[in-house]
């Protein structure tokens, strides 16, 4: 699998995510900065990574979702690449109009940084899929805009498709119906609070995250 | 010319900020405040001549993001 990391000014988890994509696929990702127009060729994923890309000025994730390297990145998913959106890089994608849907402060107004339990809501997904449906894992959160929100019509929507990925099975940030984590209608882009990429090694204090990167290996190839 | 552009939270939308400063001013014996909400102002200095249109425009591509905000227009005359 060749994968890209998308690397904006003031992302600060890309090299995590390189790391956690190295570790599961054997290949280094192609990091690819902001002002790129194109991605490199034969890109069969992009992962959007955490951070405070461009010091969350305006809105979190607004100036990077319309810098030029998410036009290619749109591109891809149009064409059905899959596409992860981790915690600013979810904020990145709701800006973008690459998932339904906004991220909020905090309802508690605090930075919340720290395990937290979720549960997966679907495991048929191109993500999800070496997870069990309803399994109960625990992955680490850190943001301060992760108050999942919508409307009432789109979160219905979001539920009656399946399209809820992740619920916090803990008050985390005050998000509709404890979204953690949602897809896009096609099913290719994903976009989660949560960190996956922190948790794929025993030393980490965890590995739940490994399966998600294993699972989309195995769909992808 | 000049222009400022207003962007409130759409009514209904929880704003934790507003909430926080409404409990500061009552922390500080400021009674009779019924809500609070935080919103942000943006002011444009532009060409003469650029439209209504055009300065929508910039409000729905980044300035407000409409999925939780509005924004309010107001060309300031100049002189």
């Amino acid at each position: 699998m060749k994968s890209a990391v998308i690397v904006f000014p003031g992302s600060n988890c890309d090299r995590d995510l390189a790391v956690a994509l190295e570790l599961v696929t054997g290949r280094k990702p192609a990091m690819v900065w902001h002002r790129e127009a194109e991605l490199p060729d034969g890109i069969d994923f992009i992962g959007v990574p955490g951070g405070f890309s461009y010091g969350d000025y305006l809105r979190s994730g607004a100036m990077a979702a319309r810098s030029p390297v998410m036009r290619a990145v749109k591109d891809a998913a149009d064409r059905g690449v899959p596409v992860v959106g981790i915690c600013n890089g979810f904020q990145v994608l709701t800006e973008a109009g690459l998932l339904p849907g906004a991220l909020m402060r905090n309802a508690g107004l605090s930075f919340v940084c720290r395990p937290v339990r979720l549960r997966v809501e679907n495991s048929q997904s191109l993500f999800t899929s070496a997870y069990d449906s309803g399994e109960e894992i625990v992955f680490p959160v850190a943001h301060h805009d992760g108050n999942y929100q919508a409307d009432e019509a789109i979160l219905e929507v979001l539920e009656s498709e399946g399209r809820i990925a992740f619920r916090y099975l803990e008050e985390c940030n005050g998000s509709a119906r404890n979204i953690a984590g949602i897809l896009n209608s096609a099913g290719n882009v994903l976009g989660l609070m949560p960190h996956p990429e922190r948790v794929v090694e025993p030393a980490h204090g965890g590995t739940d995250g490994r399966r998600l990167f294993e699972g989309l290996l195995e769909m992808v190839s | 010319m000049k222009a400022r552009v207003f962007i409130t939270l759409k009514s209904g939308v929880l704003d934790p900020q507003g909430k926080a400063i409404h409990h500061a001013l009552e922390g500080l014996g400021f009674s009779g405040v019924n809500d609070v909400r935080a919103g942000k102002l943006i002011e444009l200095d532009l060409k003469e001549g650029t439209s209504d249109a055009q300065i929508e425009d910039m409000c729905r591509k980044l300035l407000a993001n409409t999925v939780i905000e509005n924004f309010r227009i107001e060309r300031m005359e100049t002189a």
